[in-house]
């Protein structure tokens, strides 16, 4: 498994095939297959980064490749993985494969609809290999547009409103990411006025720090707007609430990662001495997420909006994170990625799972339901009790490094942010228990519910699936702590060096 | 025992929980009770053993001791020194505690056969119970503070589970709700305090960090001892913290809120958990540390008057109460607090650690007498399906094993020798005199209530009016519910004989302890006193208890109404927390927010909206504004000639 070009090749192969499908379960099962075969390339390739480190393979990218595009300007399509893109490639493949699976029972333009979802895997998996910047922004732009039909087409509620919403403001982020990365390439200099593309090499440039403070709000904002950077996280609850369930996950579960992984790869990577200059911006800006995100949860009624809110004060811990600036937090960071793209992808599954049966996401309607759909009720618990950090779960792991990470900084801006972001976990309790409170135990409230019928293959499926990947986090986070480690390091390394060259 | 096979104490109801949470409820519903038993019997003798072992043959070097690292693993490395392990631990405290949570828990186990049969979700009910076990003796055996600090939260999870188990109560929604979330709060404080400790001795291993911040002259504790915030050491600081998150466990004021709502819950469950187990871990937690504290004055202080109030303040609150199990949920809270105190009054090593013993001895006596009082309380509601005080009465005759058990319970709790609460309490008493008058003042006055609001209760179910209750089939129930009640009654006469002293010490070595029978007068006295005072009222039904009631008028009533502390939560959590801060972040987010996003977005819209008029399709319109424009341009022209 060394060439990664596959991953980005296979699910378009899959798309294509599906265009070729003449009835529904052709397309079904043709999706569903090509999914749990990217599950497999995801894990092979997994398979033989480890191989490949434990043979010493101490290169920063494995498995590289390069090939010109355009090569006035220097554009290449040149791939590459490190830990982090290795396991953000396994959360995509896991995710896609159980959103599919929750979209069994999708009657109108299936087609369509699995052809989009395919497509913005494609995007994923380019944007996560991709070490080109131009091709990194080409992946990225990839996994939007789809996004806009999915929910367009086959969301609820103000659907139409919600989707340009999100379309727009995700389009606005990405705008603001193309200004900064065409100022990094700019200012790049190979030697007789060449410029390059290339993170590795710009990397090891010395860009000015004056350059750094202008370019890095660009990229840091642009990405941040992915990942509900306070205040342009308003795309996400109505967004997430309007798409369909499948959308949902992919939302909230990659997504939000890929302007996680853009503020970590590209902006603080790139621009180490004006990530230190601006670092008490993001802390805050990521604590008022985490709080104020929490608090405004407290509110929902709509399981939907419950869980949007809380993924953007979950996503605030990726974003303190990466502002605290030690390399413990950058850890959690990565970690809080993949724990809430598996947490959230499960939770928005289960509210959908539910949505399907009772047609209400009410928590006031709701109730009762422990006792009808013990399987899908217990599901949701499981995403709850996740979401609100209980040991033993990934959630836990991913806070508790943050934390850890955080505290390191031991002057008293840090402390009190640290302290704020700790006591959510309070509010989370609050919210997460509620919801489950009225929702799912209580008296039965309504007499339709008493014919509900529990999960179908399908859906015990992915929900066993993504319950397995938090666990495996959750009770042995060593194996992705290691795997995470020796990267975070290197940013490390490049933030350190700023500050003496500084 | 080797080390692995005492990693099987805890994983064996792990397994259980594992087993019977997968495939109990559609395949092993009937066996799931014996399974649950067994696997817990096996775990019972394999920690009776190791304990033996510990105690008789490996656990003393030198003639003190020690902790032993049975087993340890890296389960999350931060850096090179600081990482999260997972591993067990073998210290006095630690085998007690092994011995008391299998042994109360395998009684709860046998006495559940009875009285949860029938149950609907019986498979999920032992499940539960195997996890609340696995998760209790993972704390007592944790050798890291973030270990302990990661069972700490799955026992707080297990708690909800089994406080909700009939979740289709609102009333056990709401409670299990409170339980989890009061003590989440408790637990912020806990992790903060876990946060501020380790990074002042830069380890997370007890060990290690009890000996970094107990060498006056090490580098870690100057720096821990020095830095402050607001004039409060950062030890100190950290501390307390950390007591925060045991008082919230331990039900100690003012987070005992969660308590008595707790007694929901099944009552096999309620004489587990929030008797003899998981309550006391804050205890448990304070005495791991227990070193550290020992050299923090102020610190410990706050643990002794914390534990003194609470002790006052609910023994008065359970001379009120009316359903049984809040009476006992009070009085739980209420020795709880002696062994708190008990542990603030005493210092580290020598005579000095007679609290600390005393603390240990309570605790070990406690769980016994507290456990068969409310299994004794959950045979009584079996036979009379309610709680309440005024639907009993005169049961003795109906049910004689469980008069008898409970009468031991009652007398043991009230201090009355030679039941086993006597001897422990009588340490406690001792200690505090030593050292702090008016903790002791309390305490002693305390015993008195103690003894009067408990046999204000065993005279309420047994005696006062006849018995009204029809024999409806099961009687006392089954022999699964009986024998557990005549083991604890057993351990309730003679627990107090067991030599704790030279066992559990806060330095390792044997404590010289003798009973002062001339100090011991004074307590006892007044417990009679107690037991006289509740007999004159209650034995046989009068209006005493009504006429002193409404003398004492206001007072009575706020006792009553538990002092009003579940109002002022509700004040603070529904009126501030929500309508001051969750609505107003709501509305913000929705109108401000998201508001100036969509009118960034509506100006976009209305300038588009206004210019579109230009692309017409008019041709007559395109040449005026063609004219207009080589106009303006000329205009402009001319003036830029000038």
């Amino acid at each position: 498994m060394t060439n990664l070009s596959i991953l980005v090749i296979f699910p378009l192969l899959t798309t294509f095939a599906i265009l070729f499908c003449r009835n529904v379960t052709q397309i079904k099962w043709t999706a569903l297959i090509g999914s749990l075969l990217q599950l497999t390339i995801a894990s092979l390739l997994m398979y033989s980064y480890y191989g490949e480190r434990a043979a010493g393979n101490t290169a920063q990218m494995l498995f590289e490749a390069r090939y010109s595009w355009y090569s006035a300007m220097n554009i290449e399509y040149y791939v590459g993985v490190d830990g982090i893109s290795v396991i953000m490639i396994m959360l995509t493949a896991f995710v896609v494969t159980c959103g599919i699976l929750i979209s069994w029972k999708i009657e109108t333009l299936t087609k369509e609809f699995f052809f989009l979802l395919l497509l913005l895997s494609v995007g994923a998996y380019g944007f996560f290999i991709s070490l080109d910047l131009f091709t990194m922004f080409f992946f990225l732009e990839l996994a939007v547009i789809p996004k806009f039909l999915l929910i367009a087409i086959w969301g609820s509620g103000k659907k139409e409103y919600s989707a340009m919403k999100l379309a727009l403001m995700l389009m606005g982020g990405s705008a603001l990411v193309l200004i900064g990365l065409l100022a990094t390439y700019f200012n790049t200099d190979m030697g007789g006025g060449v410029h390059t593309w290339d993170l590795l090499k710009i990397a090891h440039m010395h860009i000015p720090y004056e350059t750094q403070l202008f370019i890095f709000p660009f990229l840091f904002v642009g990405f941040g707007v992915f990942t509900a950077l306070f205040p342009f996280h308003t795309w996400v609850p109505d967004g997430h609430s309007s798409a369909p369930t499948a959308a949902s996950m992919f939302l909230a579960g990659i997504s939000m990662k890929l302007g996680g992984y853009g503020c970590l790869r590209v902006a603080t990577y790139l621009m180490p001495e004006a990530a230190q200059h601006y670092s008490w911006i993001i802390v805050l800006l990521a604590t008022i997420a985490i709080i104020y995100g929490a608090f405004a949860t407290l509110m929902q009624k709509d399981l939907k909006y419950i869980n949007a809110y809380s993924s953007v004060s979950h996503c605030g811990f990726i974003l303190l994170g990466i502002g605290m600036l030690t390399k413990t937090a950058l850890i959690g960071a990565v970690m809080q990625m993949v724990s809430h793209g598996l947490m959230t992808a499960l939770f928005f599954g289960a509210i959908g799972m539910i949505y399907e049966r009772t047609h209400t996401r009410q928590i006031k309607e709701l109730g009762g339901l422990l006792k009808t759909i013990p399987f899908l009720s217990s599901v949701f618990i499981i995403a709850g009790l996740c979401s609100l950090g209980l040991p033993g779960f990934s959630g836990f792991v991913s806070e508790m490094v943050v934390f850890v990470g955080a505290w390191q900084q031991p002057d008293a801006f840090h402390r009190i942010a640290t302290i704020l972001a700790a006591a959510s976990i309070v509010v989370t309790a609050v919210y997460i228990l509620r919801a489950a409170g009225s929702a799912i135990m209580g008296p039965i409230k309504n007499e339709h519910f008493n014919h509900l019928k529990d999960a179908t293959w399908n859906e015990k499926m992915a929900s066993v699936l993504l319950i397995f990947a938090i666990l495996s986090i959750g009770l042995a986070p060593f194996w992705l702590i290691n795997i995470i480690s020796p990267d975070t390091q290197i940013i490390m390394e490049n933030i350190a060096r700023g500050a003496i060259g500084n | 025992m080797s080390n692995y096979s005492i990693a099987l104490i805890p994983l064996l109801p792990l397994a259980t929980f594992v087993v019977l949470g997968l495939f109990g409820r559609k395949y092993l519903s009937a066996f799931a009770g014996i399974i649950g038993t067994i696997s817990l019997l096996i775990s019972t003798i394999i920690s009776l053993v190791t304990a033996y072992q510990y105690f008789f043959i490996s656990g003393k070097i030198n003639g003190i001791y020690q902790p032993i690292i049975a087993l340890n693993y890296s389960w999350l490395q931060f850096t090179p020194s600081v990482s999260i392990d997972m591993g067990i631990m073998l210290d006095p405290i630690a085998m007690m505690m092994i011995v008391v949570v299998t042994f109360v828990s395998l009684m709860v186990h046998i006495f559940s056969l009875g009285y949860m049969k029938g149950e609907e979700r019986f498979a999920t009910y032992y499940a539960f119970l195997s996890l609340f076990t696995f998760s209790m003796l993972g704390l007592v055996l944790s050798s890291n503070i973030f270990q302990i600090y990661m069972f700490w939260e799955l026992v707080g999870v297990s708690s909800f589970l089994l406080i909700g188990y009939y979740f289709d109560k609102p009333s056990a929604v709401a409670a299990s709700k409170k339980a989890f979330i009061v003590t989440r709060f408790a637990d912020l404080g806990f992790l903060i305090g876990i946060l501020i400790l380790a990074y002042s001795a830069e380890t997370l291993d007890f060990g290690t960090l009890i000996a970094r911040l107990t060498d006056a002259s090490s580098p870690y504790f100057v720096n821990a001892a020095g830095a402050s915030f607001i004039g409060i050491s950062a030890l100190t600081w950290g501390l307390v913290l950390v007591f925060l998150g045991g008082a919230g466990k331990s039900a100690m004021f003012p987070f005992h809120i969660w308590l008595p709502d707790a007694m929901e819950g099944p009552t096999p469950v309620s004489a587990l958990i929030h008797a003899a187990t998981m309550v006391v871990a804050g205890v448990f937690l304070v005495a791991r540390l227990f070193p550290i504290f020992a050299f923090d004055a102020a610190a410990l202080t706050v643990v002794t008057y914390v534990g003194a109030f609470s002790a006052l303040f609910a023994a008065i609150i359970a001379c009120t109460q009316t359903d049984i199990k809040r009476v006992l949920a009070y009085s739980t809270m209420s020795q709880i607090g002696y062994m708190m105190f008990s542990l603030g009054v005493a210092k580290h090593g020598g005579e000095g650690g007679l609290g600390y013993m005393a603390s240990m001895f309570h605790l070990f006596t406690h769980a016994f007498f507290k456990s068969l009082l409310f299994l004794g309380a959950g045979a009584v509601i079996h036979l009379v399906h309610s709680n309440e005080m005024k639907d009993m009465g005169g049961l003795r005759k109906l049910m004689p094993i469980t008069h008898i058990t409970f009468l031991i319970a009652c007398l043991a709790i009230a201090g009355i020798p030679p039941f086993a609460g006597f001897f422990s309490k009588e340490e406690i008493l001792l200690a505090a005199f030593h050292s702090n008058k008016m903790v002791f003042f309390v305490a002693l006055f305390t015993s008195g209530l103690t003894a009067f609001y408990m046999f204000r209760l065993y005279f309420s179910i047994f005696w006062s009016k006849e018995s009204h209750v029809h024999e409806n089939g099961h009687g006392e129930g089954t022999l699964t519910m009986k024998l557990p009640l005549v083991i604890l009654a057993v351990f309730a006469v003679f627990a107090g004989f067991f030599p704790i002293a030279s066992l559990v010490t806060s330095d390792g070595l044997a404590l010289e302890t003798h009973i002062d029978y001339l100090f011991s007068l004074t307590p006892v006295a007044l417990a009679v006193a107690g037991i006289l005072l509740a007999s004159s009222l209650y034995k046989s039904e009068n209006s005493k208890p009504q006429s002193i009631a409404t003398t004492l008028g206001g007072l009575y009533t706020a006792a009553h109404k538990k002092f009003y502390m579940d109002e002022l939560y509700m004040f603070i959590t529904h009126k501030i927390i929500f309508n001051l801060i969750g609505k107003p972040a709501a509305w913000i987010d929705k109108n401000i927010v998201d508001g100036l996003m969509n009118l960034f977005a509506d100006t976009t819209a209305q300038i588009s909206d206004n210019m579109k008029g230009l692309q017409s399709g008019k041709l007559q319109q395109y040449a005026s504004y063609f004219f207009v424009g080589v106009l303006g341009f000329m205009l402009l022209f001319i003036y830029l000639w000038n």
